[in-house]
């Protein structure tokens, strides 16, 4: 089986689906016994959410009415 | 383009911070130039996000700063969530892991990602904020697959390090365990 430390450093990948199936398996077999790696996992989860919910957002107004602005111009 | 001047602020605020605007002004003029370049129109999100990284990039040039190597096997080793639960800034709490992201709202994101260096900080913006994939992001920076995989990895650890410094420097946890 894996390490943990293997574990971690690769949870952000399988999470990505950026790793091959071997790889993959290996981290599910190793999160299947590991309590702690799960909580890594459900950390590293919450912290993509963080960053995801970090750039949706509404333009402030004036800084969209200049952005137009500029783009009419150009048009 | 205008449906995209949101998105493309808020990626470019994260990048250059108070420059934004002009950033995407910069990028709209560039993009009218080579509007014949873009061949095909559902590329036109990826296509604008590489014009305006390239602007970013002219205005974070002159700002650059690149860590060192002690700081690259420091950020290796550093795993936010054990040290989390080593310290233990929420001594009352269950979920310490949680009540720490709780801590910090939007700008506090922004401002961690930005004290990041340049190269790490523009693939964790387009995958991970504004959820490009990261073979969409190698054709966006013009750089092969692995490289993107490589810094994504280890902007990933830079980002942990810098919010765990980030919290502690600006009180985030003082002010949560009150
Ligand atoms: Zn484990």
């Amino acid at each position: 089986m894996i390490t943990c430390s293997d574990a971690v450093k690769q949870l952000w990948e399988y999470l990505d689906a950026t790793v091959g199936q071997g790889e993959r398996e290996a981290m599910e077999e190793h999160l299947s016994l590991c309590r702690r790696c799960c909580g890594e996992l459900e950390f590293a989860v919450e912290l993509r959410r963080l960053l995801a919910a970090s750039g949706r957002s509404d333009i402030p107004d004036d800084v969209m009415r200049r952005l137009n602005q500029a783009l009419k111009e150009l048009d | 383009m205008r449906e995209q001047l949101p998105r493309l602020y808020w990626t470019a605020r994260t990048l250059v911070g108070d420059d934004a605007e002009d950033a995407v002004q910069d990028c709209m003029v560039k993009a009218f130039e080579r509007f014949d370049q873009l061949n095909d129109l559902a590329a036109g999100a990826a296509w604008l996000r590489s014009i305006l990284v390239n602007c970013c990039r002219d205005r974070l040039r002159a700002k650059a700063r690149q860590p060192g190597e002690v700081e690259f096997e420091e950020a290796e080793r550093f795993s936010l969530y054990r040290k989390i639960a080593y310290e233990d800034p929420f001594p009352y709490s269950d979920s310490l892991h949680l009540d720490f992201l709780q801590e910090f709202g939007r700008e506090d994101v922004h401002a961690v990602l930005r004290r990041l260096p340049e190269l790490y900080r523009i693939p964790l913006v387009l995958v991970y904020m504004d959820g490009f994939l990261a073979k969409e992001t190698a054709a966006i920076l013009q750089v092969p697959l692995g490289t993107v995989l490589a810094r994504l990895h280890r902007g990933r650890k830079l980002f942990e390090k810098q919010m765990w410094d980030y919290a502690q420097e600006n009180g985030l946890l003082k002010e949560a365990s009150r």
